[in-house]
């Protein structure tokens, strides 16, 4: 796995870290150059400063030649902090450029001459001024250990010695390492908190990223479930690509539900073409032997197992006629309208199956005295319905009825608190000699589906672990019914 | 009215005449010179030596501190301090104005010598003749153990101690003196011997740097002296108080703290080594 490859999750608190972790060297970096620069500077003030106090006091302590009283001046600055006097040391000079007094007098005896101390004072002696008025002189050597500021002790433009203050490189690097350790304290610490910061906010930025390419990935897949607006609320483009794929999700699935629709209402047109034309083709020679079978048996051999076959024939032959006119169903009869006594007639119709069930059957009828719907065809589709949901209830179930109508639709919903129907059951609900009971040839709905579908309205079932429920809706003035 | 107020008048004045001579004994201050005969940076010490004259004489003490013989002989000759603890040359040099109040006892002896000291690395030096052509550190020139002593003893050998060190210097106590010798600045010095044995007690690490190469013989221990002009009464009432400390418990206390046993009356005589050594140097 290559690193561009990483997870953006990975990524972007990697790369913000490294961004962090390169300004902060850069920074440091940057400050650490100056500070030594600055340190470089201080150090040789400070011993400038030193050297100018120090040669001022030890002028009347020359004058009068208290050597012991110069020892003294030269070791102040070195009795609060012993360990100093190991990098820095205050020696003072006498006009021969011999060793007046030393703060380090273990190394520079009295009256020792400057040349003869090591090889760095006597380059030190071979270019010091020894004007009364010389300025501060600085002897900073790329080879020598030390540094050395050397400054006359004048007055009055008298001259009584020299004082040279001797400091090792190793006092630059000694606190140069306090400084540098101390801005590498401070850089982990900043980075100590920056770094969880930034991998935090990375993830944290990225994760709604990752669950919108988690559902962009499977959006081919059946369980693809719609996202909870509620996950990321903001309207930066992370929220806009929420809210697109929102969108993109609702019109698939709506799609997707379209496209069930129209498979099945074809699938159902195809089956109503095949059985329209296979009941026609079965009843035109089926009507012609009839026929024969009524001469046959009028005019024929009057023998009595002629005739018992006969009658055996055109019984059979009736049932294949029943059967052929169920399938054709012929929505365009000419009837009168639907009145409230239609519903009455329906009750007393069904009431009979009702009792046989002990059916809690719930009537809700809202109907104005008229609706311009073929009363024979609606009462059809209602007996229909009800004997299904009388027998789906089963022994002490429920079912309701409920009609209503408006200037446009008439709506009939029945329900029943019976076995609930499967998915698959769904699917083929309308199909011809589809059986969900032992009762039944498993046309009814069938015959409903043709009515209403014929009439221009729609019919839909719909069941769950409650109720099973189916809605019928006919449009009142629909060029079929008028 | 105004015979009464004459009256009154009379009585103050009379009153004003008598409480300054009242006050005169009673009241004036003991000042005592505190020479570096001694480890006169005892600060503490010293604040509780001072409270305790001031408890047993009764009187208002003080204590002035000077580094140099030579002040604290101006100060005894122009009778502005009462009392001083000197070295045995300065009282030699003050030997018309001044009076022996009392001598201290150093383990149990009222003598002190002269230490040769050099640096500790310096294991070779035995006697100030080894020492010829160095950096040599005295005390004052006022000190026998410190400035007197060293030079007799090079004169002693033949030589002039005017050019036999390479260079010399003061360091106007001997305190300071050791410090010089550790330190390195000088490469060897006389010191006064109860100094050193005093700060070997209270700060072993200085005198650990430095080396005793030769020990004089004894020299009568720096007395403490009266001006000349102090009263009998004074003279007796300091004299008292002194000799009284080893008695009780906080002068015990205090003797203790500068190394000292005791206070004696002591003898002129002490000191007439250190006389003979004056005479070879030429001075009365």
């Amino acid at each position: 796995m290559r690193l561009f490859d990483l997870s953006l999750r990975y990524k972007m608190p990697l790369w913000g870290g490294g961004l962090i972790l390169a300004t902060a060297l850069a920074l440091s970096a940057s400050f650490m150059l100056q500070a030594w620069d600055n340190l470089h500077h201080d150090l040789q003030k400070n011993a400038e400063d030193l050297g100018r106090i120090t040669a001022r006091a030890l002028f009347p302590v020359m004058l009068h030649d208290e050597v012991w009283q110069a020892f003294e001046v030269v070791s102040l600055p070195f009795v609060a902090n012993p360990e100093t006097a190991l990098t820095e040391s205050l020696v003072v000079f006498d006009n021969q450029q011999r060793v007046y007094v030393s703060s380090n007098s273990h190394e520079h005896t009295l009256l020792q001459p400057m040349a003869s101390l090591d090889p760095e004072f006597a380059a030190l002696s071979s270019e010091l001024p020894m004007a009364p008025d010389a300025p501060v002189h600085v002897r900073d050597a790329g080879d020598a250990q030390h540094i050395y500021v050397a400054l006359p002790v004048a007055a009055d433009g008298v001259r009584l010695g020299t004082v040279v203050v001797a400091y090792h490189k190793s006092l630059l690097w000694q606190r140069f390492s306090q400084l540098l350790l101390n801005a590498i304290g401070i850089t982990l610490l900043v980075l100590g908190v920056l770094l969880p910061i930034s991998a935090y906010w990375g993830r944290r930025m990225m994760r709604p990223m990752q669950w919108i390419t988690e559902r962009i990935r499977h959006i081919g897949d059946p369980d693809m479930t719609a996202i909870d607006p509620a996950l990321y609320p903001y309207r930066d483009e992370v929220g806009l690509l929420y809210r697109a794929y929102a969108d993109m999700h609702a019109r698939l699935q709506e799609k997707a539900v379209l496209e069930k629709e129209m498979v099945k209402s074809e699938r159902m047109a195809a089956v109503g073409r095949l059985t329209a034309s296979i009941a026609h083709e079965i009843n035109n020679p089926l009507g012609g032997m009839l026929n024969t079978l009524s001469t046959l048996k009028r005019y024929g051999n009057p023998d009595p197992v002629l005739q018992k076959s006969v009658s055996l024939l055109e019984r059979g032959l009736s049932q294949v006629r029943d059967t052929v006119a169920a399938l054709l169903v012929e929505a365009k009869v000419k009837s009168r309208p639907l009145s409230p006594t239609d519903l009455d007639d329906v009750r007393i119709l069904v009431g009979h199956a009702g009792k046989k069930h002990a059916t809690h059957l719930a009537w809700r009828v809202d109907l104005p005295n008229e609706v311009p719907l073929p009363s024979t065809l609606v009462r059809q589709v209602l007996i229909n319905l009800l004997l299904n949901a009388i027998s789906a209830a089963g022994q002490h179930g429920h079912v309701s009825l409920k009609v209503s109508a408006s200037e446009q639709h008439l709506l009939i919903v029945v329900e029943n608190d019976g076995q609930s129907l499967s998915p698959e059951q769904l699917n083929r609900l309308f199909e011809p000699f589809t059986q969900f009971s032992d009762s039944g040839n498993g046309l009814g709905l069938w015959i409903c589906y043709q009515i209403v579908t014929q009439m221009g309205g729609t019919i839909q079932a719909q069941s769950d672990t409650v109720l099973t429920r189916f809605t019928v809706n006919l449009p009142c003035n629909s060029p079929e019914n008028t | 009215m105004s015979k009464l107020l004459r009256i009154f008048i009379t009585i103050g004045w009379l009153l004003a005449m008598c409480l300054p001579s009242q006050g005169q004994t009673a009241d004036q201050t003991i000042r005592i010179a505190m020479t570096p005969a001694f480890l006169h940076d005892q600060h503490a010490m010293l604040a509780e030596w001072r409270s305790y004259l001031q408890q047993h004489t009764k009187r208002p003490v003080e204590f002035i501190q000077r580094d140099r013989y030579r002040e604290t002989i101006d100060l005894l000759q122009q009778q502005k301090v009462d009392f001083a603890w000197v070295c045995d040359y300065p009282y030699l040099v003050l030997k018309n104005d001044v009076k022996l109040l009392a001598v201290a006892l150093h383990e149990g002896k009222p003598y002190y010598q002269a230490y040769l000291i050099v640096p500790a690395s310096d294991t070779k030096t035995r006697s100030i003749v080894d020492l010829k052509g160095s950096i040599f550190a005295f005390a004052d020139p006022y000190s026998n153990t410190g400035y007197l002593s060293p030079r007799f003893e090079v004169k002693r050998s033949g030589a002039d101690p005017a050019t036999f060190f390479k260079r010399t210097f003061f360091t106007w106590s001997h305190r300071k003196v050791i410090d010089a010798v550790a330190s390195g600045v000088a490469q060897g010095a006389s010191v006064d011997s109860y100094v050193w044995e005093s700060l070997a007690k209270v700060r072993p690490d200085i005198t650990a740097k430095t080396r005793i190469a030769w020990k004089s013989e004894p020299y009568g221990f720096p007395p403490m002296v009266a001006q000349r002009n102090v009263s009998a009464a004074d003279f007796a009432l300091m004299q008292g108080v002194l000799m009284d400390m080893q008695n009780n418990a906080q002068g015990l206390a205090l003797l203790k703290r500068l190394n000292l046993d005791g206070f004696i009356k002591g003898s002129p005589k002490l000191y007439d080594g250190v006389a003979e050594m004056m005479r070879q140097f030429g001075e009365p």
